[in-house]
């Protein structure tokens, strides 16, 4: 048996018994998952496993940190292209992205080191920025789906209200923000079911390697305040430039469809 | 920027110059449009649908604006006013009735933020609903009334010009007429109306025999005097 922070490839195959139960539940109930699921687990080991390889690298305590942060602005530009890929009929999103991520890793970044809740080491600035920035990604999807969405659906309450004389961001008011709370939504309702239910990750991983609960959960409950803050930050930072990119400057919402 | 005067009557209200208009894929919506809409009274805009005459109203208030040529509102380009003032000025009552969530009395106050019960009241009278339904919410209305309701939250920007984009289109024939009187009396009261519609009874019932208070839109552009006749003549119910 290994230690609990070191599993060794043994112990990466043996976990491999419960995908096996997945291709066989795939393929008893016709599902035609098995290939997906396949190519999925092959995807992740190859991604990670060169991830670990580069991070060995960068790690190296003769390395200067200066890889560290590029290794963040690197993961900035993904997590654009990654929305992009994801959201690509929303109009203007990959600047957007571009935009929200990199907020994110300046604000969070800015908070855990300027009140030096973590050091600043190789080692935490690169876990930390993808923490922050990977959780925000999903948030910034269905935040810039959900704009793009409901100024759509009701364009013509939007117009309505432009056609009372009220401004683009006071028209836009109630869908913006009915936009946001669904998107910001996931985040608080995992935050508060955080413990009762699952264990998240950083704390399982720090207990697994050994650290007592207490300090595990000090910094868990840490980084779950981050990640709500840096979901709020991205969601809005793209939820309300987006929305002003849909008007022009005289109030008007963007043609999307002939009117008659 | 100072806003055009009121009451010139002998300025028309508005004037299409050389107005084209394209879709963003280029298509032509409106092209090369001259035309002009005289002070007070009701002008019909009539043609077939996606002939372009809701895109033609729309540039009125700015929901739309030219690709090239001028829209003038009393001898002033629209383009060259403060689009949020020139909106409340010119009021849109839309096809469908839009009421937002909430009650009629939350309708109202989007468009006046200030306004209390009894402005409402007042204003409810106008458009023929008892003050009872400033409490009654959107989805409590006939579709009737929630278009009085829209005509009501129109009316409290106190516009000089209100805009109907086939707003009877969706109501039933007793509705329809009831709108159709209610902005009749909205008229004598100064106000000046733009119809537009595609039912040439509506077209007479509105004008009588004003033919010079029609503007057919066809195909994108407003037609001649002897087209438009022929378009009104061939559609007539009494001469089919």
């Amino acid at each position: 048996m290994e230690s609990a922070s070191s599993i060794g490839w043994g112990g990466l195959v043996a976990s491999l018994t419960l995908v096996v139960v997945a291709l066989v539940l795939s393929w008893r109930m016709k599902l035609g998952l098995e290939r997906s699921m396949l190519w999925s687990c092959a995807r992740a080991g190859v991604q990670l496993l060169l991830t670990g390889w580069a991070l060995t690298l960068v790690l190296k305590p003769e390395a200067s940190i200066a890889w560290s942060w590029a290794w963040v602005v690197a993961m900035v530009g993904v997590a654009g292209l990654t929305v992009r890929n994801r959201a690509g009929d929303v109009p203007s999103i990959l600047p957007l992205a571009l935009i929200a991520t990199a907020t994110v890793g300046a604000v969070s970044l800015g908070v855990i080191f300027g009140f030096h809740i973590f050091p600043i080491e190789s080692r935490t600035v690169i876990p930390l920025a993808g923490m922050m920035i990977g959780n925000s990604m999903t948030s910034v999807v269905v935040a810039a789906r959900r704009v793009t969405g409901e100024l759509s659906d009701k364009r013509l309450e939007v117009e309505a209200r432009l056609a009372l004389g009220l401004s683009w961001k006071e028209a836009s008011r109630p869908y913006l923000r009915e936009a946001m709370r669904t998107a910001m939504i996931p985040q608080i309702e995992s935050t508060k079911a955080v413990g009762l239910v699952f264990l998240p990750g950083a704390m399982t991983g720090l207990i697994l390697a050994g650290v007592s609960p207490v300090d595990a959960v000090q910094v868990q409950l840490a980084l779950m305040y981050l990640i709500l803050g840096s979901v709020a930050t991205s969601v809005t930072v793209v939820a309300v430039g987006l929305t002003r990119r849909l008007f022009t400057d005289d109030s008007r919402l963007v043609r999307l469809v002939r009117v008659g | 920027m100072s806003e055009p005067a009121a009451s010139d009557p002998t300025t028309p209200c508005f004037q299409f110059v050389d107005v084209s208009l394209q879709a963003p894929g280029g298509e032509a919506i409106l092209s090369r449009v001259d035309a002009s809409v005289a002070s007070g009274g009701v002008t019909v805009l009539v043609g077939p649908s996606g002939s372009g005459k809701s895109t033609l109203l729309r540039l009125c208030n700015r929901l739309e604006v030219p690709t090239t040529g001028h829209v003038l509102f009393r001898g002033r380009d629209v383009a060259g006013l403060d689009p949020l003032a020139h909106r409340r000025r010119v009021g849109m009552v839309f096809q469908r009735p839009t009421l937002f969530a909430g009650t009629v009395r939350d309708n109202l106050l989007v468009a006046e933020p200030g306004g209390t019960d009894e402005d409402f009241q007042a204003v409810l009278e106008r458009v023929v609903l008892d003050g009872s339904f400033l409490d009654h919410t959107a989805d409590d209305l006939s579709v009737g009334e929630a278009q009085r309701a829209c005509i009501a939250r129109a009316l409290l920007t106190r516009p000089e010009v209100l805009l109907m984009d086939e707003a009877t289109s969706a109501l039933d024939p007793d509705a329809r007429r009831a709108i159709e009187r209610l902005a009749l009396d909205l008229v004598e009261g100064g106000l000046t109306l733009l119809w537009v519609t595609h039912d040439l009874e509506q077209v007479r019932r509105l004008i009588g025999e004003q033919i010079d208070r029609v503007l057919v839109v066809l195909g994108g552009r407003v037609a001649a005097p002897d087209e438009a006749a022929t378009f009104l003549a061939d559609r007539d119910p009494d001469t089919a």
